[in-house]
């Protein structure tokens, strides 16, 4: 019995272990793989440097004050356009989840704005807004907000009408039924709909800063690419994976935090 | 509600909209905001029967080409990466990564790479719809109920016969879902990859339009690409329904 327990959680333990080692070793792989296919001549070192190269790179550029503001520039256009995106969306799709007339009067309206890509306002923006931060903005959250609403009318269609009507037969206020019915059935969908909006405006606010020169890592970019300085361009994109990849780690943690007690996040432990 | 209804509602809707823009711009008298009347005009002269075809069907080219490659690519690299956890373990933290980064932060790369031709927009249109997919192809893989693995392996399916009729059956509707994300995906990069050293598309046209000033042409891409949109999710809302008539989940969010 012990003996199966031992070995049980000797199992677990090196599970766990392989749960860390083995992405890992993927990566330093991959990396090597293609750090030898460069210096092996294999593929053309002006297409993309070795790692080593775009390390270095990478490295020295932490120490340049320029980088660091042109993270903090992207962060406050991310930041700006996500909240107005989510405050926006979820209102708006409240409203347009919580009343069918409602909903099926500005239907054709939402379906017909809501794909059309925010890049191709550029030129409009450009010379009604500037081609400053507002821009990008107006950009970024023009493109999250319509996630936002998707996942806000999604979100009521999760309340359960049943429990609403409960509610109301024991006399809850308005307040109360927000509270404890609607908010509770809405936030795992809401929560999903502010992780994906984050990545979008993230998306938008690079590509704007890329396009217009808006300061920022887009902007960064942009110009290594301009000056034909291949390790800087690369190092620029991995600041761009890094900072995408942990803001989006964020909300994912944010989310298992928030909604313990939902069968999604419960459910994921199995 | 009854049954017409909403159908009242939204087409009311539909046309009060078009009434206030029609009356707006034409009451407005600012460049930056042209008549509808003059933009939907534009539209027709240049884009439906003008030279703008030509334009239009570079890009219509460009974006299938690449949502068929990162449709493809994406579902057979999610059925190989979601069924061996393995394989998965390893990968994840390295495609979350890449994943990461906007396609258009790679427009740079591609242009190094192949050039300023259509192979670039039809790689930065297949690496950015691929992802999508694949992360909710992986999903469903790894979702796989037990039972009907079980089932399967207790009647002798497996190989070629248990993907074809047990794991690309039950992936399918995380694929559909994957490519509702995708397709506005692919709207927004066909237009990014042509706005930057590009002769030919809807984000050449754009460009173009911006360095002389000519608003009403800006207001007619926005307009076209609008109705593109539309008859995209439409379009593909009917395939989905005819090929996931069965799903009970249909419709259900993406995620990604």
């Amino acid at each position: 019995m012990t003996i199966t327990v031992q070995r049980a959680e000797k199992l677990m333990r090196s599970r766990r272990a392989a749960q860390l080692w083995l992405p890992l070793a993927t990566i330093v792989a991959l990396l090597a793989l293609w750090e030898l296919a460069v210096r092996g001549g294999l593929f053309p070192e002006r297409y993309a440097p070795p790692p080593t190269v775009i390390l270095g790179q990478l490295l020295g550029m932490l120490l340049e004050a320029g980088v660091w503001q042109a993270v903090a520039d992207t962060l406050t256009g991310w930041g700006i356009s996500l909240l107005i995106s989510v405050v926006a969306g979820t209102v708006l799709g409240t409203i347009l989840g919580r009343f069918a007339s409602a909903s099926a009067f500005f239907r054709p309206i939402v379906e017909f704005l809501r794909p059309i890509p925010s890049i191709a306002m550029i030129p409009l923006a450009v010379l009604m807004i500037g081609s400053g931060k507002p821009t990008e903005v107006f950009l970024a959250t023009y493109a999250g907000l319509w996630q936002m609403l998707v996942a806000a009318v999604a979100a009521v269609g999760a309340v359960d009408p049943v429990g609403l009507q409960t509610a109301r037969s024991f006399g809850l206020s308005r307040a109360d039924q927000v509270k404890y019915v609607m908010l509770p059935s809405m936030l795992p969908r809401l929560v999903t709909g502010v992780r994906i909006a984050s990545s979008t405006v993230l998306i938008f606010c690079i590509t704007a800063e890329l396009l217009i020169g808006v300061p920022g890592l887009g902007a960064g970019l942009g110009a290594a690419r301009g000056v034909g300085d291949m390790p800087r361009m690369y190092a620029y994109v991995v600041i761009i994976g890094v900072l995408g990849y942990a803001l989006s780690a964020l909300f994912k943690l944010l989310e298992t935090r928030l909604l313990f007690w939902h069968e999604s996040v419960r459910g994921a432990h199995r | 509600m009854n049954r017409w209804k909403p159908w009242v509602l939204s087409a009311l809707g539909a046309v009060l909209a078009l009434v206030a823009w029609w009356i707006a711009s034409d009451q407005a008298g600012s460049i930056y905001f042209p008549p509808l009347q003059d933009v939907l005009e534009g539209v027709w002269t240049y884009w439906v029967v003008g030279d703008g075809g030509r334009h239009l069907a570079s890009s219509m080219v460009n974006l299938f080409a690449g949502l068929a490659i990162g449709v493809v690519g994406g579902f057979v690299l999610g059925l190989l990466i979601g069924q061996s956890r393995l394989v998965r373990t390893a990968l994840t933290p390295s495609l979350e990564f890449v994943r990461a980064i906007p396609a258009t932060a790679l427009i740079p790369f591609a242009m190094v790479v192949f050039g300023l031709g259509s192979e670039m927009k039809i790689f930065i249109i297949a690496l950015g719809t691929l992802f999508p997919i694949l992360l909710n192809v992986i999903d469903g893989a790894r979702e796989l109920s037990q039972e009907a693995r079980d089932t399967a392996s207790s009647f002798g399916i497996r190989g070629w016969q248990k993907q074809w009729r047990v794991v690309i059956p039950s992936v399918l509707p995380r694929a559909a879902a994957g490519i509702r994300i995708a397709l506005p995906l692919s709207l927004v990069l066909v237009v990014t990859s042509e706005m930057t050293g590009s002769n030919t598309g809807i984000g050449y046209v754009l460009i173009t339009a911006q360095n002389s000033f000519n608003q009403t042409s800006v207001w007619g891409a926005i307009v076209l690409l609008g109705v593109l949109g539309v008859i995209l999710n439409s379009l593909f809302g009917l395939v989905e329904h005819r090929l996931l008539a069965w799903d009970k989940g249909l419709h259900r969010q993406g995620d990604h």
